[in-house]
């Protein structure tokens, strides 16, 4: 269950929306960040806010590449694997932080610290390879600087 | 040199509402809604030569004016900021930059066309700049130049932000529509054009950012002056080139359209990097077939990138020297191209993960001489899918196979690529 606050924001948001799943992005979006992936029972509450039905929220929620409908970790690390990335030894990199990690490549750590998946181009192209965490993206990431950033978010949280 | 989009820039942080406003900003769209009518502001816009940013390169000018004005009924302004072409990042640079020319070019395009309520579209990933844009439109709002009656003119317009969530076929147009209205995002049948039936059902353009952002420059200087601006009598205005790959410096560098391709990899990239010859480049982003050094000196500019054989597309210059084995890139490009079919039609679905298969046996040793045929057949069947990203997924391979099949019987005959030890 969503707190009454979120649910009022929410609905907010729907009221000011020209029809209502123009919203329904933002509210898969809210509801993510609350649970930490879109589960099941935020797909039913979203539709509840929407007025959809839960299938219509399915088909929106698998279309989008930073939607996730399976659990992941706290901290999500999108790899570009896109050409300019790919041609700066963006493969290798991809690599190399899952063998940081200890996990292949789509894998959840397992402490549930990080989730490491490939994604498309960053709009970073001139500094890459490039990699997102959050809502940051790092550019010209070594293995190095990888490693270091890992360590930091462990420490973080 | 002259800059129009990059001139309000400051070094390591976004330009101010006041240092905008006070270095020439918002004075075309005073200028336009004092002294202009809307169908002055689009004959200007036409007039000016401006073509399309965001890939297609259609007349912005002409494309406003297929809008009809007598329909009732709500119509709308779409900004794409989708940009997940791989190799694209223009859109990025400017926005983080400078939200404010965007935001003043929106409502010049607006009054134009008569739209009360325009979007941005902005896709994951580029929270910097939908931060910079929620700003300057709230500064923009407080200073009268958006909102109700702006100015005083009694022309009312908003602009709301739609953050997406990461899928690249939302950027094509049809598509983002779908988006938008929180459908999932497979592309419409055209006819009936956007322009006609779009958004809800309404009148509606699409436009990049970077063609936005260039219209204030041309209603406050003149269609003739943003013509003169490019390199050639031919071209019209500048154009944000962003360079990646095996250069010295990549940049994204505002250019006069027109520019030689060799010019910018060495005037204004710094060359290639050490240890590094040019080899190739993909002169437009990932859906354009390939350059070589036989392109040196094609002037970057619509007509001659057609003319010689590939597309200006989003101005994504992606460089690859001597080490890199071109059907691999094409195997990335493919790759990508088939992860982000929507799946509607058939040819798209089912056709890029077969050219993947026929990429991967060339690329690994496996591969015969009866699959180069069927690469190139498929370059002609795809034109069948239902929108264009099937069909741009087929521009490298194409140039692949008119530049560089050379290399690619070489892994065939070898039985293994000739790039790799
Ligand atoms: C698969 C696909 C993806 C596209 N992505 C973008 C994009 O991210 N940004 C963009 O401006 N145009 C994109 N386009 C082109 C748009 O459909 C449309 O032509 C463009 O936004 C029109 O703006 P313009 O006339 O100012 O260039 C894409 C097209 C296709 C087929
Ligand atoms: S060409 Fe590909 S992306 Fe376009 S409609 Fe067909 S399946 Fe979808
Ligand atoms: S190709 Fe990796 S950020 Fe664009």
């Amino acid at each position: 269950m969503i707190p009454e606050h979120m649910r009022h924001e929410l609905q907010s948001r729907i009221a000011a929306a020209v029809t209502n799943r123009e919203a329904a992005v933002d509210v898969m979006k809210t509801l993510q960040a609350h649970y930490g992936w879109l589960t099941d029972e935020a797909v039913i509450e979203a539709a509840g806010l929407l007025e959809l039905s839960p299938l219509q929220v399915e088909e929106l929620a698998t279309f989008y590449e930073m939607i996730y409908r399976r659990p992941v970790g706290r901290h999500v690390i999108h790899v570009c694997d896109s050409i300019s990335c790919w041609a700066m030894g963006g493969e290798s990199l991809l690599q190399n932080i899952a063998g940081l990690l200890g996990i292949k490549v789509g894998e959840t750590t397992p402490d549930g610290q990080f989730t490491l998946l490939p994604c498309c181009c960053l709009g970073n192209c001139g500094q890459a390879p490039t990699l997102m965490i959050g809502d940051a993206i790092f550019g010209a990431v070594t293995v190095e600087s990888a490693s270091e950033l890992l360590d930091k978010k462990r420490r973080d949280s | 040199m002259e800059q129009i989009l990059l001139r309000h820039n400051k070094p390591g942080r976004p330009v101010t509402f006041y240092e905008y406003s006070s270095e020439g900003g918002f004075v075309a769209l005073k200028k336009a809604l004092n002294t202009m009518s809307p169908d002055d502001v689009q004959q200007a816009v036409i007039d000016s030569g401006l073509r399309g940013r965001g890939g297609a390169g259609f007349p912005t000018g002409k494309k406003w004016s297929f809008v009809p004005r007598n329909l009732p009924g709500p119509r709308w302004l779409i900004c794409n900021c989708d940009e997940m072409e791989p190799g694209t990042y223009k859109d990025r640079v400017l926005l983080e930059a400078n939200p404010y020319s965007l935001v003043e070019g929106i409502v010049l395009a607006c009054y134009a066309i008569g739209v009360r309520h325009a979007f941005i579209f902005i896709r994951r990933g580029y929270e910097q700049a939908a931060a910079n844009l929620r700003r300057a439109i709230a500064e923009a709002t407080t200073a009268g130049l958006l909102g109700e009656n702006i100015l005083g003119s009694g022309f009312s317009c908003d602009i709301d932000l739609h953050i997406s969530a990461g899928r690249y076929i939302c950027g094509e147009e049809t598509a983002l529509m779908n988006a938008l209205e929180g459908k999932r995002a497979n592309p419409r049948a055209k006819p009936p054009f956007p322009a006609v039936k779009g958004l809800w059902g309404g009148p509606t353009v699409v436009n990049n950012v970077e063609s936005l952002a260039n219209i204030p420059s041309i209603i406050a200087n003149g269609p003739q002056w943003f013509k003169d601006t490019a390199a050639t009598p031919e071209a019209a205005g500048m154009k944000l080139f962003c360079v990646s790959g095996h250069v010295a410096s990549p940049a994204c560098v505002e250019l006069p359209l027109g520019m030689k391709l060799g010019e910018i990899i060495e005037g204004h990239c710094g060359g290639m990097r050490p240890g590094s010859t040019f080899k190739s480049c993909l002169p437009g982003g990932a859906s354009t077939p390939y350059f070589t050094r036989d392109h040196w000196d094609v002037p970057m500019d619509f007509d001659p990138v057609a003319k010689a054989g590939s597309r200006l597309g989003t101005g994504g210059i992606v460089v690859f020297d001597q080490h890199t084995c071109m059907v691999a890139v094409t195997l990335n490009l493919v790759r990508f191209y088939a992860r982000e079919s929507c799946g509607w039609c058939t040819p798209c679905r089912e056709g890029l993960p077969y050219v993947v298969h026929l990429l991967e046996l060339i690329e690994s040793g496996y591969g015969s001489a009866e699959h180069i045929a069927i690469l190139r057949e498929h370059v002609q069947h795809l034109n069948y899918s239902f929108c264009a990203l099937a069909p741009g997924a087929m521009g490298p391979v194409d140039g692949l196979l008119r530049h560089f099949e050379e290399e690619v019987r070489e892994h065939i005959v070898k039985g293994k690529c000739p790039c790799r030890n």
